[in-house]
């Protein structure tokens, strides 16, 4: 595909973001017309929620780009390789040992230490004797990991008095109800840097996808390049998992579907992944808080209703058509 | 143009190379032949710099390889490996162009000059037809020539190859090598190749080195190394070798039931001890 019409698509999913915050700004529990709602501070509530969105669904692609690219493999994504519980499993931890050491910043540090502490065991318990980690063994370890840090956090929680479980439970679901500013500009920040680095190395990316040794042949510091991508979409994924808890599928769906449409050069993947990302989660949450209003339900039940069955689709796709 | 000095390789506790020295001289056409094992690759790939020999160095013109930056490395050599592996759906002129990121500013986007030059490689290897196709798409033989096209966009002064014409059919075998040749006699890009079908290897190399457990056995012309004795002592086959009527070439040729007499015997001392055991082919149950 041209690179003209890829900028195009990327300019139509820029237009096609700024009509989802239409809509999300006035969708919700009661219909509320435009003018008491800026009364109300109705809508501050929702622009806030919206740049909630936005930061965590660009987060959350840009980081399933990233591992998919590294992993050469079309199911690493935060949640199936279990970097989103490990940042989960950090935030809990913060919160129940009440650790305040950085202030605002001491949440999403913990979560970034979880899910940078997570990529790094799965990528070693997968690795092979020779060297190689192959794809399945690496999602099983993935699914592993998660399964242990999802009893580690049932165990924190079982143990944890009511006020705090109040807390913990709203990591585990995943939504954008409960809401701090402090953790939205932290977010916005850690995931602007992560996307916007993304986005200029993107080259790199496209290397990487032919396998570290041939990356190395064509003059790329392969090894370098891994770790600081692991580090960003590390970053990326607990800034979104402390703003936000735990959201699945979002890092796959969404890639997925870019890819289909414009072709893997990461050069356009990155930045229609983000606009895409940011879109679908802004939509979601519209979903989210309208289907069975006045009840809101978690936006992580949205993404995985969609996520799982897609999830299905690309693992019984066949094995030699390529992917994306 | 490279020398390597006494270089010992290993993948964890298993020895790959054995205090290995060879030269490879500026604008020639190296084969590295050897049975399965013996160490053709990681040589390649020590001399590629991708692999940090644990003892002795490889001297690129003056300077130590390992002191040369990576991107620089890339400037100067190229490598294809026997079957790049690519899952992701790249065109063919997107893989191609892949070959110009040692040229490119860290951060800097293709200009024309980069397309030019793709479309060079794209024409001499024959996909210029298939630039918007899918790589993953393509037949073996075509996604090969995608990727020496990929190579030649490197615009390198040293080819290393890993066995290029492995997974190809005669024809596609043929018009690689011949491009490659064709390159290394008017461009003076040197070729270094690891072959595994030795006649290949004759028609094609100026010299040959032949490795034999992790070691050099021999270093030499083919008509100085392929020898029936040669070969029977390096790899334990039974060859004949005659000249090859068109280019004088050494041929090897070889013939059902030449390596049999050791064969025939061990399969019949199996035969007649699984006759014993079952009892088939007894006469009465006939």
């Amino acid at each position: 595909m041209s690179s003209k019409s890829n900028w195009r698509i990327c300019g139509g999913l820029l237009v096609g973001l700024m009509a989802a915050c239409a809509i999300s700004v006035f969708a919700g529990a009661v219909w509320v017309p435009a003018a008491e709602m800026l009364h109300s501070g109705i809508i501050q509530l929702r622009i806030a929620r919206i740049l909630l969105a936005i930061v965590a669904g660009a987060g959350l692609s840009v980081s399933g780009v990233v591992f998919q690219a590294l992993l050469r493999n079309p199911l690493a994504e935060p949640y199936v390789l279990g970097v989103s519980s490990g940042a989960g499993l950090g935030a809990v931890a913060a919160i129940l040992l009440r650790l305040n050491a950085l202030g605002t910043w001491t949440l999403p540090a913990m979560a970034f230490l979880g899910a940078l502490g997570t990529i790094l065991l799965v990528c070693t318990l997968a690795r092979e004797v020779g060297g190689g980690t192959p794809v399945h063994t690496l999602l099983l370890s993935g699914v592993m990991v998660s399964a242990v840090f999802g009893s580690i956090l049932m165990f924190l929680v079982s143990l944890s008095s009511s006020e705090n479980v109040h807390d913990v439970l709203w990591w585990l679901l995943g939504n954008l109800q409960i809401f701090d500013w402090g953790l939205l500009r932290m977010a916005a920040i850690v995931v602007g840097f992560g996307v916007l680095t993304t986005v200029v190395l993107a080259r790199d990316l496209n290397l990487m996808t032919l396998g570290e040794e041939q990356a190395a042949h064509l003059g790329l510091d392969a090894e370098r390049t891994k770790r600081r991508f692991l580090l960003l979409a590390s970053l990326m994924t607990g800034a979104a998992v402390a703003a936000c808890g735990l959201i699945g599928f979002v890092g796959l769906i969404v890639p997925h579907s870019v890819r289909l449409t414009i072709g893997p050069n990461h050069r356009y993947l990155v930045p229609a992944s983000a606009l895409a990302g940011a879109t679908f989660l802004v939509l979601a949450d519209s979903v989210a808080r309208t289907v069975l209003a006045p009840v809101e339900i978690p936006i992580g039940v949205v993404t995985a209703f969609l996520g799982g069955p897609f999830f299905f689709y690309l693992l019984r796709r066949k094995k030699h058509s390529g992917w994306g | 143009m490279l020398s390597i000095h006494n270089i010992v390789a290993a993948y964890g506790k298993n020895v790959a190379l054995q205090n290995v020295s060879a030269e490879i001289s500026g604008g020639e056409f190296l084969g590295l032949i050897g049975p399965n094992g013996s160490g053709k690759t990681t040589l390649l790939r020590v001399v590629s710099g991708v692999l940090l020999p644990r003892e002795g160095h490889v001297q690129l013109r003056n300077t130590n390889l390992r002191d040369v930056e990576r991107r620089q490395l890339a400037k100067i050599m190229a490598f294809l490996s026997q079957d790049v592996t690519l899952d992701f759906s790249f065109t063919v002129r997107e893989v191609v162009l892949m070959g110009r990121s040692p040229h490119l500013s860290r951060i800097g986007w293709e200009t024309s000059e980069d397309l030019e030059i793709a479309k060079w490689a794209m024409a001499l290897t024959g996909v210029a037809g298939l630039a918007d196709r899918i790589v993953t798409e393509l037949s073996g033989g075509e996604r090969q020539k995608a990727f020496i096209a990929m190579c030649l966009a490197q615009q390198p002064e040293l080819l290393l190859l890993d066995e290029p014409t492995n997974h190809l059919d005669i024809a596609h075998q043929l018009s690689a090598l011949d491009l490659i040749r064709v390159l290394n006699r008017q461009t003076g890009m040197t070729v270094v190749s690891v072959f595994h079908d030795l006649n290949l290897a004759a028609e094609y190399c100026d010299r040959l080195i032949m490795l034999s457990a992790g070691r050099v056995t021999a270093v030499g012309t083919p008509e100085e190394i392929l020898t029936k004795d040669m070969i029977h002592s390096v790899y334990g086959a039974r060859v004949f070798v005659r000249r090859n009527p068109v280019s004088d070439k050494p041929h090897i040729g070889v013939s059902a039931g030449m390596n049999g007499s050791e064969i025939e015997q061990d399969v019949t001392m199996h035969v007649a001890r699984d006759v014993r055991k079952t009892g088939v082919g007894k006469c009465d149950e006939v």
